[in-house]
Formats: structure tokens, C-alpha cells, sequence
């Protein structure tokens, strides 16, 4: 009942990426976005790219803060792989932005209020689950696109996201397997690949912006 | 199927590697799915279930993609294989996560192995050294390391140039971005390794299987 009803609410939330309330809700009714997706016919890869839009949203608000307000002992290593990091997530979260161009969805509002951007340990794992989330959201679109180039868009991106969470967890653990651990690769050698619902699930704490049923019908 | 593989340079795939992957299937469902409770990988259990019978129905150039990419997973498992037999080139702190890079490549062969079926391509004959031009690289670890960076890099980049190749295969499209970022990150850690950044930007840039082969063929003895 609980993942049912969030997925209504992702649905109404995330139910103006292009497609209209109704259809969106009459199709796919148990999964969040991508019911919006796949509602949003002939313009799918625009719901994919505003998608990644959202997660480079998320991730570029993050570091931005990080490096603003750096936590407590801070190394000049570790402020050289985050401000990278902060840089290129601005990079992405821009090139989407202006690949959208009128079809972009707004700017989100995010909540960090989980985090303490004072503790090196909270800053990590924050940002180990948000490279993490990153990697198995472009693994898990890629199905969904259908341009080649913005397949190879989302693959320029993909494995940076991927340098990321291996720089990231080298930090939390260093010169361990952490930085491909079993818990992000399974027993074939392949990565996370995850589908939108699951992934806006996770981020779903850290986005304030509620873009009701209301203003887009 | 693993009998193709007893008579190469390496002596095949560890049988029980083979056991694990064959397992792995039934573990499909759970594996990373249970961080964020989803059924992660059921694309894989779909191409790895009619995998027999797969490679032969398989458009040939998917196969072509496929088997382009099993050469280079072959390199890549050599090339750790031949560095971690050979005691005292990989210093001990590191000697962890090139087994488990090497484990990574060996499970890719395998997988791709499998999803041909038998249009693989067997293991091509290997030179680490590329002809004496990295004539050290089995006793000089920064040689090693160097070529390491070198064939992750090229692996990310030679994945990325294919995924548009795999298009209207969803199956293969997504297992083959699960290999694509897993090798960014052994490129990120090798690159850290090495005392580098483990990026070189915002983005990651494709490279043709043209480019690709001409830079791999130097190693293809």
C-alpha cells in the first residue's frame, strides 16, 4: 500500500514532464514516472532526458553546497575531487537544460536536511548514493531512448557518473574493492540498472518541489 | 560451451566461475535489486535464459558489436591474469583491487561468451608487451599501470562507440551499459592509483571500433 501510493504521488508529481495528467494515469497507474514516460508517446526521449535533468538537478544543488560550506577537515585532495565533481554535475544539469530547451521542466526545489554537510561521513554516503543512483538510472534509460545521439548523450555522461562513484567510495574506503563492491556489481561483472520509479523512490526524500495534479491539468 | 575454452593460451575459464554465473541467474532477482528494491537486472535474466539458443538468432551485426567487445574483455583478462601470476609486480596495498578488477573482466568474458553462444569469438593470442614496446610491463608496475589506465579507458570508450549499435536490443543495450560503466570505474581507480585524476571531464568521449582496434591491435600478437 505504502509503494503504491508513493508511486500516485510520483505520477501526479512528475506528470508534467509532457504528458497530460489523464492519460498518464489511465495507462500505467502503478509506476510513477515511468507511467509518465511511457504516457508521454512520441516525445519519450524528452521525458528521459528531463528525467536525467532532475537527477543532474539534484546532484549539481548538492555539491554546489558541499563545496560552499566544505565539512570539517576537508583535505585539499578531497576539495579538488568534489569541486571536479560540483563542475561537472553544473556541466551536465546545463547541457540538459539547453537540450530540453522549452521542454525542460523547471528548476526543482531540493532538501538536504537529512544531511550534515559538516560531517565528512554524511557528505560522502550522501554523495556515494547520488553517483550510485546516477549510474543505475542511465543504465536502467538507456532502453528508453531512442535518438541515437542522445544515447550517446547519456553515455558521455553515464560513465563520469561512474568516476564519480568509484572516486567517492575510494574516499569513504580507501584502496579497497569499495570502488566496484558487491554491492553495486553482481556476480556477471555488470553495474546497477535501475527503472524510474525505483530511482525517483530514492531521491524522492531530497526533492521539496511539488508540481501538483493541479497546475498542469 | 566451456570446452572451446580448454585449449587457450590461458587454460579457459575457472570452472567455478562458470558454477557462480550459472547460479548468478537464479540470483538475478535479488543481487543489487535489494538496495532499492526493485527487480534490477531482469533484462540480463531474459538474454542470459535464452542464451542457447540466442547467439544464432542474434542480427549479425549485434553479433559483430558483441563479439568486438568479447575481444577486448579478452585482452583486458589476460592482461590482469598475466599481472597478478607474476608475484611482486602489483604492491600489495593494490594487489586486492586488481583481483577484483580481474575478476570483473573474466565475469564479462564469460557473460558475452554466453550470450553468443557459439558465435564467440575464441580468446585471440595476447602480447602484454605489444611487441617490445612495453617490454617491462610484467616488471615495472608504473608500465603496468599505465597499460591498465590504457585498456579501461579504451574500454569505456569502445563500449560507449557500440551502445547505439545495440539499440533496438534492449537486453543487450542495458547489460552492455552495466560492462560500460563498471570499467569507468576501474578506470577511475587505476587512474588514482597512478596518482591522476580519475576523470578527464565532464565528459566521457566515444571512440569508433575502428580507433579501438588500431589502438588494441599492437597487443594482438
Amino acid at each position: 500500500m505504502q509503494h503504491h501510493h508513493l508511486s500516485r504521488r510520483h505520477l501526479l508529481k512528475w506528470s508534467g514532464v509532457g504528458a497530460s495528467l489523464v492519460v498518464a494515469g489511465s495507462v500505467l497507474p502503478n509506476f510513477g514516472i515511468s507511467a509518465a514516460l511511457a504516457a508521454d508517446l512520441g516525445e519519450g526521449d524528452k521525458g528521459v532526458l528531463n528525467y536525467a535533468y532532475a537527477l543532474e538537478q539534484l546532484e549539481a544543488a548538492f555539491y554546489t553546497q558541499v563545496i560552499d560550506s566544505p565539512y570539517s577537515g576537508i583535505t585539499e585532495d578531497e576539495t579538488a575531487i568534489l569541486t571536479d565533481i560540483r563542475d561537472h554535475e553544473i556541466a551536465h544539469r546545463d547541457f540538459l537544460e539547453e537540450a530540453l530547451a522549452e521542454g525542460a521542466i523547471p528548476a526543482l526545489e531540493v532538501d538536504f536536511s537529512a544531511v550534515d554537510f559538516t560531517s565528512r561521513e554524511s557528505v560522502l554516503t550522501t554523495a556515494r548514493t547520488f553517483e550510485d543512483l546516477g549510474v543505475g538510472a542511465y543504465n536502467g534509460a538507456g532502453k528508453l531512448i531512442e535518438s541515437p545521439d542522445y544515447l550517446l548523450a547519456a553515455g558521455r555522461i553515464v560513465s563520469v557518473e561512474a568516476r564519480h562513484a568509484a572516486a567517492i567510495r575510494d574516499l569513504l574506503q580507501m584502496n579497497s574493492v569499495a570502488f566496484a563492491g558487491p554491492d553495486v556489481i553482481d556476480e556477471n561483472g555488470l553495474d546497477v540498472a535501475l527503472e524510474p520509479s525505483a530511482v525517483l523512490m530514492a531521491a524522492d526524500p531530497f526533492i521539496t518541489t511539488d508540481v501538483t495534479a493541479n497546475a498542469l491539468v | 560451451m566451456n570446452n572451446q575454452n580448454q585449449d587457450t593460451i590461458l587454460g579457459g575459464l575457472d570452472p567455478e566461475l562458470v558454477e557462480r554465473i550459472d547460479a548468478g541467474k537464479r540470483d538475478l532477482f535479488f543481487g543489487n535489486a535489494r538496495k532499492f528494491a526493485m527487480l534490477a537486472s531482469v533484462p540480463l535474466a531474459t538474454a542470459l535464459g535464452a542464451s542457447q539458443a540466442f547467439g544464432q538468432s542474434l542480427p549479425q551485426d549485434v553479433k559483430d558489436v558483441l563479439n568486438f567487445a568479447l575481444t577486448l574483455e579478452h585482452i583486458e583478462d589476460y592482461f590482469y591474469r598475466s599481472g597478478l601470476e607474476t608475484e611482486g609486480l602489483i604492491p600489495h596495498e593494490y594487489l586486492d583491487i586488481f583481483r577484483h578488477i580481474g575478476l570483473h573482466e573474466a565475469q564479462h568474458v564469460a557473460l558475452l561468451e554466453s550470450v553468443l553462444g557459439a558465435d564467440a569469438v575464441a580468446r585471440p593470442n595476447i602480447d602484454a608487451t605489444a611487441g617490445g614496446q612495453y617490454a617491462d610491463v610484467l616488471t615495472n608496475f608504473d608500465t603496468y599501470l599505465t597499460l591498465s589506465q590504457t585498456f579501461e579507458d579504451l574500454g569505456v570508450a569502445a563500449y560507449k562507440g557500440q551502445a547505439a549499435n545495440l539499440i533496438d536490443n534492449d537486453d543487450l543495450l542495458q547489460t552492455a551499459l552495466q560492462i560500460h560503466s563498471v570499467e569507468a570505474r576501474h578506470a577511475a581507480i587505476v587512474r588514482k592509483i597512478g596518482g591522476k585524476k580519475s576523470w578527464d571531464g565532464a565528459y566521457d568521449e566515444p571512440m569508433t571500433k575502428q580507433e579501438v582496434l588500431a589502438a588494441a591491435q599492437p597487443f594482438l600478437a
